[in-house]
């Protein structure tokens, strides 16, 4: 039984009919959609033991407190993750990334450097221009080589004793390109800076072993991966993490509180500031489970296997222009591409009127959309719950756009 | 029907698409929501709009509202071409559009009111 014949049954918003026809949901890297499981769970946890965690002495806050906490235990594991000191829950992939920027922003001087790379969703880039212009500090971008993947070489050259940190995508979200992460990782810590990976498209395809990669911090959102959106996970080495001032306040992140000062409380509550996302933080455990089970390795096997066939059938299609790597080995789970003479919100609104639902647009990715010349793309993207015969289905209605307006 | 008979004929054949040499009122704008950008601009005769053409890269839906737009501008006057509704352009392309792409139709209304109204292009 192939991954998606055995999946789609858990997966209830698949039967929907979209504009008479079935759906055919491509837009996974947008938001994934949720099995029966994570919403089940969900609603267990309200309908039987809510109430608010860590402060309350109550048979449900402590049933609650408990829940919470083995949602770290389960993502600590998911992820290979050391302790779970390591795992901070946030709202999502942004959240994280923005917790972080502003606990660095502290130590950054002027002169300073922070190195983001031209492929970055503006989630990993706006942060990171904002605690640049505050503390004098300045921003630096790998470029793209043609192919779609990174200059490892202008990195190198990049990197000097100025760079502070470097945040870099560890899979784009319109390319697809898997980076050399663990490359990414070993040069700038050899530098002595900080390594953010944004694992936001990379968390829901692939199995992680944070320790191994040796980053800083690895930060994805529960929505892309199964789970509940108003959660996401930023991963924290405990020795990073320890050095850090967090920069949110808030009750849940002290120990001790004066009307002057305070005391801040244990990792990784430092970090999480006022009431968690409890309810969203079962369902990202419920997610992870689902996930393991299948097994991550099938997953991007399955996942890969879509990606070669979207790309086969597309690049026969006249007037399709491919956007990134066309070797699925370097590719995960999304592929970009336009239709000569169709704006991509054009080709994503006639796709829908056939049931097809992708991405169209820039992808929150507009300095990748200046460096390739365009202002937007198609995007396909896959989850465990798409089959081959979806491709075929997404292959003639992409055939069907030429000259359809 | 989002794309209908009207959005697709004037996609394909725009009758008021190109530029103008030297003209009296000129603006240009983004749609922040796609990166569409589209142009207009304007001959003005004695208080009138005598002549307009529009460019740019954007969907069929703005290209289109660009086209149906300027035809209803063009022998009106400033005031009147400038306070032009969106709900009388939406009956002329005769199309069902749906809120998330209901910028696409109103750029270039504001676009035009840009121009008429002088505005400078923000770089």
């Amino acid at each position: 039984m192939t991954l998606d014949e055995q999946t789609r049954p858990d997966f209830p918003i698949l039967t929907r009919i979209i504009n008479g026809q079935p759906l055919v949901y491509l837009d996974s890297a947008a938001s994934s959609q949720k099995p029966r499981q994570v919403i089940e769970a969900m609603q267990r946890y309200y309908e039987r033991s809510h109430a608010n965690v860590h402060r309350s002495i109550h048979t449900l806050g402590e049933e609650a407190t408990e829940i919470y906490e083995a949602a770290r235990d389960a993502v600590r594991s998911f992820i290979g993750a050391r302790f779970r000191e390591e795992i901070v829950f946030t709202r999502g992939t942004t959240d994280g990334i923005n917790v972080v920027a502003r606990a660095v922003a502290s130590m950054l001087r002027p002169g300073d450097e922070i190195i983001v790379t031209e492929m970055e969703h503006h989630s990993n880039l706006i942060p990171w221009q904002m605690v640049c212009r505050e503390r004098g500090a300045a921003l630096r971008a790998v470029p793209l080589l043609d192919g779609g993947v990174l200059d490892m070489a202008a990195f190198g050259r990049l990197l000097s004793r100025r760079t502070r940190l470097v945040a870099a995508a560890h899979v784009s979200n319109v390319l697809g390109t898997i980076n050399p992460v663990s490359e990414i990782v070993r040069l700038g810590r050899e530098r002595g800076a900080l390594v953010l990976l944004d694992g936001a498209q990379a968390a829901p395809h692939q199995a992680l072993d944070v320790t191994a990669l040796g980053c800083d911090f690895y930060v994805f959102s529960g929505h892309k991966l199964l789970g509940p959106t108003g959660i996401g996970v930023l991963y924290g080495r405990r020795e990073t993490l320890e050095t850090l001032e967090p920069g949110l306040g808030g009750s849940e992140m002290i120990k001790e509180v004066w009307i002057d000062h305070a005391q801040w409380n244990d990792l990784p509550w430092r970090f999480e500031p006022g009431t968690p996302p409890i309810a969203e933080a079962v369902g990202l455990h419920a997610a992870v489970e689902y996930l393991d089970k299948l097994g991550m390795g099938r997953v991007e096997a399955h996942e890969r296997e879509l990606c070669r066939l979207t790309l086969e059938a597309l690049e026969t299609i006249p007037g399709v222009t491919l956007y990134g790597p066309r070797n699925p080995e370097l590719k995960a789970a999304a592929v970009a591409f336009n239709v000569e003479g169709i704006h991509p919100h054009d080709g994503a609104a006639l796709l829908d009127e056939r049931g097809i639902g992708v991405r169209a647009g820039h992808h929150c990715a507009q300095p990748l959309m200046r460096r390739l010349g365009i202002t937007g793309t198609l995007r396909a993207s896959f989850s465990v719950y798409n089959g081959a015969a979806e491709i075929e289905r997404l292959a003639d209605a992409v055939r069907a756009l030429r000259g359809a307006l | 029907m989002v794309y209908s008979s009207v959005i697709r004929e004037r996609f394909r054949s725009p009758r008021f698409r190109g530029s103008l040499v030297e003209p009296d009122a000129a603006f240009e704008d983004v749609n922040p929501l796609c990166g569409d950008r589209i142009r207009i601009e304007c001959r003005i005769t004695d208080g009138r709009v005598a002549e307009a053409r529009h460019r740019g890269d954007s969907c069929a839906i703005c290209a289109a509202s660009a086209d149906v737009l300027l035809e209803m501008a063009v022998g009106k006057s400033v005031e009147g071409a400038a306070s032009i509704q969106p709900s009388a352009l939406l009956e002329r392309l005769e199309a069902e559009i749906r809120p998330t792409r209901m910028k696409c139709v109103t750029l270039p209304l504001s676009v035009l009111q840009g121009a008429l109204e002088g505005r400078e292009v923000a770089r």
